[in-house]
């Protein structure tokens, strides 16, 4: 029993910092460029992913053994396609100024690699509970880092973070940063720090860890090409 | 004609969907290391996107719309990317062969890829009237393309540079996008 809540455990840490999905496993990369103009998005972004993640990822792996391997792909699609659908009545509802402020990334939450890659990855061979407890932990790490993204653009390219304005930093803000520019420019220097700090003997590559294709691709290896 | 023609061009230049809405930085990433398959990721992303807006468009205003079911949009959309990229897959290898070996191993990237079901629902969003969709799509293709093909060739020159060891890899990679994008910026501002 002690074993089996260990494992879980770590599933559950696992995503947020030693697999970070955004940092360490480059997947998800559109919404943690395009939203995070401000720090309140990207953590606004990063719930609204994790409520898709946690309910694709529970109802596959319950469904894991009736769906046929053949139509797992479209399977799973419908189901994420639906969560995507109930976050965006969920946040229009109750959270109007967010869901005008993502926009259509909301709607390309669907098409986000982050679910689809735990989808097959994890979800479609381990149980509901640990499938659950992989989804918080990935859906924490991916907002955790399109939080600090957020707070990065958001206080060098404005002066402003969460509504408080910096004092040195409003006078003169660097408008780039808040621009799609800062943003390549921003997640580049943050990976390039985590690789230092993990002290990453191999520099990364693109990997076709997370692609959804990777079998039938059979092109494992360095590059999808 | 000439609302047609902002629309194309501000979908490759000025909102090129890959430098400033950020959708396809996947593909955008992977494959644009070689010229060759970058061209061919981009013709094959640009045929998608114009198809699946073809099906799409009818399938929101024909069934969609008059039953009230705009909430399913999503859902339906995907779902016809993803059959569509199957097709389309299938009939090349039966019809054409030789393109199909040129453009096989992109198709079944292209259901994730961002940029179509984006360019799809975008179309709905800024409600586009169907000849201004295909357009749109067109234009969002082709800029894809555009980023694509530029882009191999900074990383071409990029390959022989010395960049210190923690920047190798994809953070040098993200950096020089970084700048790609600030010269797609010189665009701005050219239609208004």
């Amino acid at each position: 029993m002690a074993e089996n809540k260990n494992s879980l455990g770590k599933e559950l840490t696992k995503g947020i910092l030693k697999e970070n999905p955004t940092l360490v496993m480059l997947l998800g990369m559109c919404p943690t460029l395009a939203v995070t103009t401000q720090a309140k998005n990207g953590i606004g972004m990063g719930l609204a992913t994790t409520f898709v993640l946690l309910g694709s990822n529970i109802v596959i792996s319950l469904l894991r053994k009736i769906i046929p391997d053949k139509v797992r792909i479209p399977a799973f699609i419908v189901i994420i396609a639906s969560f995507v659908t109930l976050i965006g009545f969920l946040l229009e509802g109750f959270v109007p100024d967010l869901y005008d402020s993502l926009g259509i990334y909301l709607t390309l939450i669907t098409v986000n690699c982050i679910i689809f890659g735990r989808a097959e990855m994890f979800a479609s061979k381990n149980g509901v509970v640990a499938s659950a407890c992989d989804a918080i932990g990935m859906g924490l790490g991916f907002t955790l880092a399109l939080f600090l993204m957020g707070s990065v653009r958001e206080i060098i390219g404005a002066g402003q973070w969460m509504g408080l304005t910096i004092p040195v930093m409003s006078k003169d803000p660097m408008l780039l940063f808040i621009m799609p520019a800062g943003g390549f420019f921003t997640l580049g220097v943050i990976i390039a720090a985590v690789n230092k700090l993990s002290k990453k003997k191999t520099p990364q590559e693109l990997g076709c860890k997370g692609c959804p294709h990777a079998e039938t691709c059979g092109k494992s290896g360095g590059d999808c090409q | 004609m000439k609302s047609l023609m902002v629309i194309l061009l501000s979908a490759m230049l000025t909102d090129n969907f890959v430098l400033s809405k950020f959708m396809g930085i996947c593909p955008f990433l992977g494959v644009s290391k070689k010229l060759d398959s970058a061209t061919g990721m981009g013709i094959a992303v640009t045929f998608v996107m114009m198809c699946a807006t073809l099906v799409t468009y009818p399938i929101h205003h024909g069934i969609l719309v008059p039953n009230d079911l705009e909430y399913f949009d999503t859902v339906v959309f995907i779902l016809v990317i993803a059959l569509f990229v199957q097709l389309v897959e299938t009939m090349l290898k039966k019809c054409i062969p030789s393109l199909y070996k040129s453009l096989g191993v992109y198709l079944p990237l292209i259901t994730t890829n961002c940029a179509v079901l984006g360019v799809t629902v975008l179309n709905i969003d800024n409600s586009y009237s169907f000849g201004e969709s295909m357009i749109n799509a067109l234009g969002g293709g082709l800029g894809f393309m555009l980023a694509l093909v530029i882009f191999s060739g900074v990383r071409r020159k990029l390959e022989y540079a010395d960049i210190p060891e923690t920047f190798k890899g994809v953070p040098s990679t993200l950096i020089a996008a970084s700048i790609v994008s600030v010269s797609f910026m010189g665009f701005s501002g050219l239609f208004s």
